[in-house]
């Protein structure tokens, strides 16, 4: 994918040196050394990926093949297995590169509900709670997390009723019904705000797709690299005016806090 | 029992970009000034982690928490107001900062038809043009008069712009400090185009910084990095000018600023004829101050402006019924929906890159530069070609019809994720009688004190507005050698859930006349001459246009009159 060559383009120059000479210094009377000092530094290492596959940090090697951060935090196994199958169909593996499953986004899903995000933390939440018009927006008392376990629940239980089967066992064109039904409202399962939840399932699996892998989804960064999309870099100033499309290989939160 | 604190001269309320400009300009003057923002404080050292789009762009990490304070909004009068449970349609600002820390940083003066509106329109077309119902007026203040304190806005920011600007806005007493961002293939391809068609594009004056500047103050900053994390997000760099690298740190070295953060206001106190403080809540203990002052200064942004003055029964509220009083009249907003994609099968631009500010736009069709004669809608819009940083969570191209989600939904974002280039418009947005902010009857903030109430709906001037802009960004995009263009030419209703844009504007709105209007050209307020209210609450109505150019040198403006009213009280006009 993303051409080697064409991706360390860490600008060198003149104006750049003194940027970081007025950056480091003073801006506003606030230093910004911490900021400054990661980005230094995750210069350097990004030349030192180029040249070498293992990136020599000077700290021990990880184990690669283990990723801690793989556990629930708060669906069940069959919830988790559902939302697996589900984001699968939502955004699948095809030729262009991973699908959700792979991404990890069922995980990046538990984790978000398991978040202030899934508790809507930051949320208007207080009484008293009416019917309300399209453009008034979600007007309920039920939380995102409840929602999504609850959708989720009843994905299995539609499928059941259906085909005789759980949802993450059914053929993928069923799925796709099934996960249609939902999107539809044409689901008759008493209770369940089948649109309101798929739309939000919707979302959170492309957020999974996208977001910094620090959250879980987006594993190795590949939701990013099938669009050609460069992660968090520290500067495009000198590639924002070049005619060509510039490939970059992405940087991630964690590349620059390795060096910060 | 609130604690009574010693009596100070002048006491600000919220420290964004307005409250940062008058402050500075205060305390360089030798005035003392208490600083009282409600959120916390904040510094460019807390944006290490900041290019993240989930948890700034999507988790509104920046912004206030609605689970304390949010507004209620409904469509019409007849209907009952419900809470803003989460965030759409626009992005309120918290802590120290405000919304200037994660704005884009495009800077557009208004326009000098825009402060003349009502006689312009009856001048050009008689008082007939002006739709029963619609309450544009003029501004109590003219351009002219207004220009000195652009520039004084400008030279504190850095505002970076082509040294000369088009006939079709206002004039510019001093080029502006430095020159232009850079120019992009995309930009590029828009100027042509509409240069063919005989408009008149130019590269967006921007508050992200070109080059190393050092601005009047003494305050020397980076350049922007064009990182692609600007709306939305803090400036690691310290480049976006934003209050807390600019005014702040001047009015904090003076040693004459008192800033206060986690100080919640909740009142103007006041004896009927003056303020004689504010009464605010330390939230991390929940101790109540009542802070005396000489002078009181609203500075919260339009919805907190207009709720502390209607909590405090200070100025007589609006009653649409009747047409009277003022506090809350003239809402309006930002009339957005017109744009043409332009698709490109063989090329792939760089829409990854990108600054808040970055663009190229043409104000043709904007204000009263084209003849309304036989259109049914008055103002226009900018029309522009942005290149802000498209992230892949917020931003999935695709033509029109495609599936929401599944194979062909990947296939189709991945193809167009690069290829997709958008002529998009900022419409402007007219008050009417019925759109207006009074406070919520049912429902309240964490501390037990009402929402503000918002009513407010598109009407049929916007309606047509848009359907005509959309026609020139078509226009446009036919011609920027794309394979296929999709235009979006339509707008419904008002709906509250997809974000739009954070520029409301109007509750306490300028004019020279003391029953219509809150306040005075000075932003003085009529009712109470020691309390000045500031900030887009003074727009009469909203330009086709971001508000921040012209909230910020009314601030200028301000500071000017708060210095001439220490030396002699009374009316400053
Ligand atoms: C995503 C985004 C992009 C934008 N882009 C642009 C742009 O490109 N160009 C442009 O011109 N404009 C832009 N804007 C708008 C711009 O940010 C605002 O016009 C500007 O920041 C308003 O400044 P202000 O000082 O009036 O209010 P704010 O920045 O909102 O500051 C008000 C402050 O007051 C505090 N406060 C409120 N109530 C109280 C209280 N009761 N007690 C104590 N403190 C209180 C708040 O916490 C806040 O810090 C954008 C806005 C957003 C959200
Ligand atoms: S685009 Fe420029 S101004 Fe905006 S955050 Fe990045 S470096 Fe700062």
């Amino acid at each position: 994918m993303a051409n080697k060559n064409e991706s360390s383009q860490q600008p060198r120059d003149e104006s750049r040196r003194q940027f970081l000479k007025y950056s480091g210094t003073a801006i506003g009377g606030v230093v910004v050394g911490g900021v400054i000092g990661g980005l230094i530094g995750a210069n350097a290492n990004t030349d030192k990926k180029d040249e070498a596959a293992q990136p020599d940090t000077g700290k021990p090697a990880k184990p690669a093949d283990r990723d801690y951060n793989q556990a629930l935090m708060f669906f069940n196994q069959d919830q988790f297995m559902t939302a697996e199958a589900a984001s699968e169909r939502i955004y699948p593996k095809d030729d262009s590169g991973p699908g959700a499953k792979e991404l990890g986004v069922a995980f990046f899903i538990d984790h978000q509900m398991a978040s202030a995000y899934g508790m809507n933390a930051r949320e208007y939440m207080s009484p008293p709670f009416y019917k309300s018009e399209a453009t008034q927006g979600y007007q309920l008392s039920f939380k995102r997390r409840e929602l999504v376990a609850l959708g989720l629940d009843s994905l299995n239980v539609y499928s059941m009723d259906k085909y005789q089967k759980g949802f993450p066992d059914l053929a993928p064109e069923e799925q796709d019904k099934v996960l249609g039904d939902f999107e539809q409202d044409a689901v008759n399962i008493k209770g369940v705000p089948a649109s309101t939840f798929f739309a939000y399932f919707l979302n959170l699996t492309i957020e999974g797709v996208y977001a910094d892998p620090l959250y879980g989804g987006n594993k190795n960064m590949d939701g990013w690299r099938m669009r050609n999309y460069p992660g968090n870099q520290m500067s495009f100033t000198e590639q924002i005016d070049k005619d060509d499309f510039v490939k970059m290989e992405p940087l991630s939160l964690s590349d620059h806090l390795e060096i910060g | 029992m609130a604690t009574k604190l010693p009596k100070v001269p002048i006491v600000i309320v919220g420290m964004g970009w307005v409250g940062g400009i008058i402050a500075s300009e205060l305390t360089k003057a030798g005035h003392s000034v208490v600083g009282l923002e409600r959120g916390k404080s904040r510094s460019t050292q807390d944006y290490f982690h900041v290019h993240d789009e989930l948890r700034y762009a999507s988790r509104y990490e920046l912004m206030q928490d609605l689970s304390k304070e949010t507004v209620t909004f409904r469509n019409t009068s007849k209907l009952r107001a419900l809470p803003m449970r989460s965030y759409g349609s626009f992005l309120l600002g918290d802590g120290l900062g405000g919304a200037g820390v994660h704005w884009n940083g495009q800077y557009y003066r208004f326009l000098p038809y825009d402060f003349e509106i009502r006689s312009k329109t009856i001048e050009r077309y008689g008082a007939k043009k002006i739709p029963e119902g619609m309450a544009i007026r003029d501004w109590g203040i003219k351009y002219d008069e207004l220009e000195p304190y652009f520039v004084k806005y400008e030279q504190m920011a850095g505002i970076g712009g082509e040294p000369t600007t088009q006939a079709n806005v206002g004039a510019m007493s001093k080029a502006f400090p430095v020159g232009p961002m850079k120019k992009t293939p995309a930009m590029k391809l828009f100027e042509d185009s509409a240069k063919k068609l005989g408009y008149h594009p130019y590269v967006i004056p921007s508050a992200n910084l070109t080059e190393v500047y050092k601005n009047p103050d003494g305050i020397e900053r980076a350049p922007c990095q064009y990182c692609g994390y600007c709306e939305r997000f803090g400036c690691e760099y310290g480049a976006k000018a934003d209050p807390v690298v600019t005014v702040l740190p001047v009015a904090q070295k003076s040693g004459k600023l008192d800033l206060r953060t986690h100080a919640n206001v909740t009142e103007v106190l006041h004896d009927g004829k003056k303020a004689t403080g504010v009464r605010y809540v330390n939230t991390p203990t929940g101790e109540e101050y009542i802070q005396p002052a000489d002078i009181v200064i609203l500075s919260g942004y339009l919805f907190s402006n207009v709720r502390l003055l209607l909590l405090s029964k200070l100025g007589k509220p609006y009653d649409p019924n009747t047409d009277t009083g003022a506090v809350g009249r003239n809402y309006a907003y930002q009339v957005n929906g017109a744009s043409t994609n332009v698709v490109f099968e063989d090329r792939e631009f760089n829409m990854a890159m990108g600054a808040g500010a970055l663009g190229s736009s043409l104000d043709d069709f904007n204000g009263d530069n084209f003849d309304h004669s036989d259109l049914k809608f008055l103002h226009g819009a900018n029309i522009r070609f942005t290149q802000t940083g498209l992230r892949p969570i917020q931003y999935q191209p695709a033509p029109m019809g495609t599936p929401k989600w599944g194979a062909e939904f990947k296939k189709q974002t991945l193809h167009y994720a690069n290829r997709t280039l958008t002529v998009a418009a900022q419409g402007s947005s007219m008050p009417w009688r019925h759109h207006y902010l009074d406070l919520d009857p049912e429902y309240k903030d964490a501390l037990g004190l009402p929402l503000i109430r918002l009513t407010f709906d598109f009407e049929d001037q916007d309606r047509e507005l848009v359907k005509y802009i959309a026609g020139k960004t078509k226009e446009i995009a036919d011609g920027m050698g794309g394979t296929k263009t999709e235009i979006h030419d339509s707008i419904k209703q008002y709906n509250i859930v997809p974000y739009q844009s954070t520029h409301n504007t109007g509750g306490a709105i300028m004019g020279s006349d003391p029953k219509t209007s809150v306040v005075n050209n000075y932003l003085q307020m009529w009712d109470a001459e020691n309390v000045f209210v500031c900030g887009a609450s003074a727009f009469a109505h909203n330009s086709g246009f971001n508000p921040t150019a012209t909230v910020g040198a009314l601030a200028y403006r301000t500071a000017e009159g708060i210095a001439k009213y220490l030396a002699k009280p009374g009316s400053l006009v």
